[in-house]
């Protein structure tokens, strides 16, 4: 119960926490379903692979992913690209060695860059780091079925331009709903800005479920194999809970047969 | 080892006397697995095991992290994330480990209300208590500077929050305060030495076990009716008690998988369910969180520490007759402070010579009015500390003193306690002649023959 209450709290804690807002709210959060939702949800690679293309073509020339390597675009119950491809992908950044002492091109043990201005925060975490409901309504089973949130955050983020603008301190601020308050990111996806290499229409909410898809891989790359040792604990727990009851009942059986004859 | 008559371990054959003439562990173990044990425990008293599971699964699942696990402020953050990422397993043992915390207050604080109810801390287990108290509060200090190692938001401005309460204190707060960093502000040096108490501190808390464990099995369990179990022979103890081992064994073990089932549910499907989002962006001493909220576990008495605003007249008076030196926020940490300590007290404030909440029928409804205290403080320590919310902690706060230091002791005089069953025995034989649909007493109508 407190819970939901110290959740709403937190949202407004973490959305002021970062600096490349003004002060503002918690604001609409559209409810998005995704294909990881659920105890039983999987990332669907095609739309990682979308959303990995979002990224790199928008998102990158701004914000980085310190946290993820390359090599684990590849990696099972992720984007899966084939080794080559993904080999290919990494060869288009130049990262710095410290050991070199200079820029090289980057291969798949490395990561991703970092972010390329101080205001724009790294996205490795950010659909962790962000809470997309208000709270856990009733039990929070709601949770279980559709995660916390993050990613729908992000996809409403993206989409939640209102086109007003503010001229505040020097700087330009533009609207957002999902934020309810001014932000120093302009919109950055438009219809059909880009070409999705499979053939899927590429309209700004599309764009905004991908990328925010992505980012929830980025941010919880285990998530898949999480939920199966989850699954399979819980059954194995269960049946041996089940035993261990029969055990149980059977050693006292003798016990409280006596003490109610007696 | 207890004082309740029963077989102890003999050595048969040569081996074993080898053996038990020079170091007679196997003895020990086998008196404290065999201790006898009342017949009538009910399932709250299940909630040791739990404690006691979650004590090694905290101490296993951090030693391995410790491997893997970067003490230093500029790397701690991306070390949890090496763990959580290429780490064989390292995502499930850090949520293991993280939501294991959760586990672990959740069952102490059963486990402290249990003991509340059943008067488990009356005479003669008052050192059984004071033990579990130093263990609650090793545990919060723990849990705390463990909080602050994967170097998040919320890590670095909890650790700000939370030794700024020892900065409160006059005169020597600020020195103490720095002293405890390890320089002027939260940085590297604290990092590394809550790293080094979070590793050292859980064996102190294992050793205290030890000691809380040794201390019961003296004075024998308490148990649902609070009545002593039969001592004058082997014969009645036998019809009062069992043996631990294998018939709580099983029984504890069955509730303890079936909590695990739970918990493995929570860890799978919903780790963060009970975290901070903000932990996952990391510590920036540039950028404060507006609000700065403890894991739930420390709600309760983070209400209590901010419920002592400056206008709340009680401080106004302390602040005026102690000459300014204790200000609202030192009284906050003091009142914080002392509502575990009459906690602690508590064995000597409970003036009833009823041991068991079961036969108080005042007792009964200032108890459930503590538990739900205990709730309300804890959502008021979730909100932010104005308006209502500060009113409500007071209230709140208010109550849980008045509990300890005047309802009891009043209570005890007062009350009318019911007719307590003049055995566990009998009590035992009542509950399943209860539960099977007979007619027989209940046991709290059992009249004193």
């Amino acid at each position: 119960m407190f819970k939901k209450l110290a959740a709403s709290a937190l949202m407004a804690a973490t959305l002021a926490a970062t600096p490349a807002f003004s002060a503002g709210g918690l604001g609409e959060i559209t409810d998005y379903s995704f294909s990881f939702e659920g105890p039983f949800g999987v990332y669907d690679r095609n739309q990682l692979q979308r959303g990995l293309q979002v990224y790199t073509e928008v998102c990158a020339s701004c914000h980085g992913l310190e946290y993820v390597a390359f090599r684990t675009l590849s990696d099972r119950n992720g984007p899966e690209l084939p080794e080559d491809q993904m080999r290919a992908y990494a060869e288009m950044f130049e990262i710095w060695d410290p050991e070199l002492r200079d820029w090289r091109t980057a291969s798949g043990p490395d990561h991703f860059p970092e972010s390329q201005f101080e205001g724009a925060p790294d996205l490795s975490l950010m659909a962790k780091a962000r809470i997309g409901f208000e709270g856990p309504y009733g039990l929070g089973l709601n949770q279980l079925f559709r995660g916390l949130g993050g990613a729908e955050y992000i996809a409403s983020f993206l989409t939640g331009y209102t086109d007003e603008e503010d001229f505040q301190a020097g700087a330009l601020f533009y609207y957002n709903k999902a934020y309810d308050g001014w932000v120093s990111m302009s919109p950055v996806l438009f219809d059909d800005m880009l070409d999705y290499a499979d053939g899927t229409p590429a309209t700004e909410e599309q764009m905004a479920k991908d990328v925010a898809a992505f980012l929830m891989w980025t941010a919880e790359p285990k998530l898949v194999e999480r939920k199966r040792a989850g699954f399979v604990g819980v059954i194995f727990l269960s049946v041996l809970a089940a035993l261990l009851y029969l055990t149980n009942k059977q050693l006292w059986a003798p016990i409280k047969r006596a003490a109610k004859e007696d | 080892m207890s004082g309740i008559p029963h077989d102890h371990y003999e050595p048969t054959t040569n081996a074993e006397k080898w053996v038990h003439r020079r170091l007679p562990i196997v003895g020990l173990i086998y008196d404290t697995i065999m201790i006898p044990t009342p017949k009538n425990l009910n399932w709250m008293w299940i909630w040791g095991i739990v404690l006691f599971f979650c004590l090694v699964l905290q101490i296993v699942t951090g030693i391995v992290l410790v491997m893997h696990y970067t003490p230093h402020a500029d790397m701690a953050f991306a070390s949890v994330e090496h763990i959580m990422r290429n780490v064989n397993g390292g995502y499930m043992l850090r949520y293991l480990h993280q939501n294991g915390a959760m586990l672990f207050f959740a069952a102490v604080y059963i486990h402290i209300f249990r003991g509340l109810y059943y008067g488990s801390y009356k005479s003669p287990r008052e050192i059984t208590w004071i033990i579990g108290m130093l263990i609650y509060l090793l545990m919060m200090a723990t849990a705390f500077m463990g909080y602050v190692l994967p170097w998040g938001q919320m890590s670095f401005w909890g650790a700000t929050v939370i030794t700024g309460l020892f900065g409160a204190i006059p005169g020597i707060g600020e020195a103490l305060q720095t002293w405890l960093l390890g320089g002027p502000a939260v940085g590297n040096a604290t990092l590394t030495r809550f790293f080094s108490l979070h590793y050292l501190l859980p064996f102190v808390i294992l050793g205290l076990s030890i000691l809380h464990v040794w201390a019961f099995h003296t004075t024998g369990n308490n148990n649902p009716t609070g009545v002593d179990v039969r001592r004058s022979s082997k014969e009645e103890a036998a019809k009062d008690t069992l043996p631990f081992w294998p018939y709580f064994v099983i029984k504890d073990l069955f509730a303890l998988v079936l909590i695990l089932a739970g918990f493995w549910a929570l860890v799978g499907f919903m780790p963060g369910y009970l975290g901070h989002a903000d932990n996952y962006i990391e510590a920036n001493p540039l950028v404060t969180p507006s609000h700065i909220v403890p894991e739930w576990y420390f709600l309760p008495f983070y209400a209590i520490l901010r419920a002592f605003t400056s206008d709340v007249w009680v401080v106004i008076a302390v602040n005026w007759l102690s000459f300014g030196i204790i200000d609202a926020s030192f009284f906050g940490v003091l009142a914080m402070f002392a509502a575990i300590f009459v906690m602690a007290l508590v064995p000597w404030l409970d003036t009833s010579s009823v041991r068991s909440g079961r036969y108080r029928p005042m007792f009964k409804w200032w108890f459930w009015l503590l538990v739900v205290d205990f709730f309300v403080l804890m959502w008021a320590g979730a909100m932010p500390a104005e308006g209502i919310y500060t009113d409500i902690a007071l209230i709140g706060t208010a109550y849980w003193f008045a509990y300890f230091l005047v309802i009891l002791p009043i209570l005890g005089v007062i009350e009318k306690p019911l007719p307590q069953p003049e055995t566990i025995e009998a009590d035992f034989k009542a509950s399943l002649k209860k539960k099977s649909g007979g007619s027989g007493p209940s046991p709290e109508q059992i009249p004193a023959e």
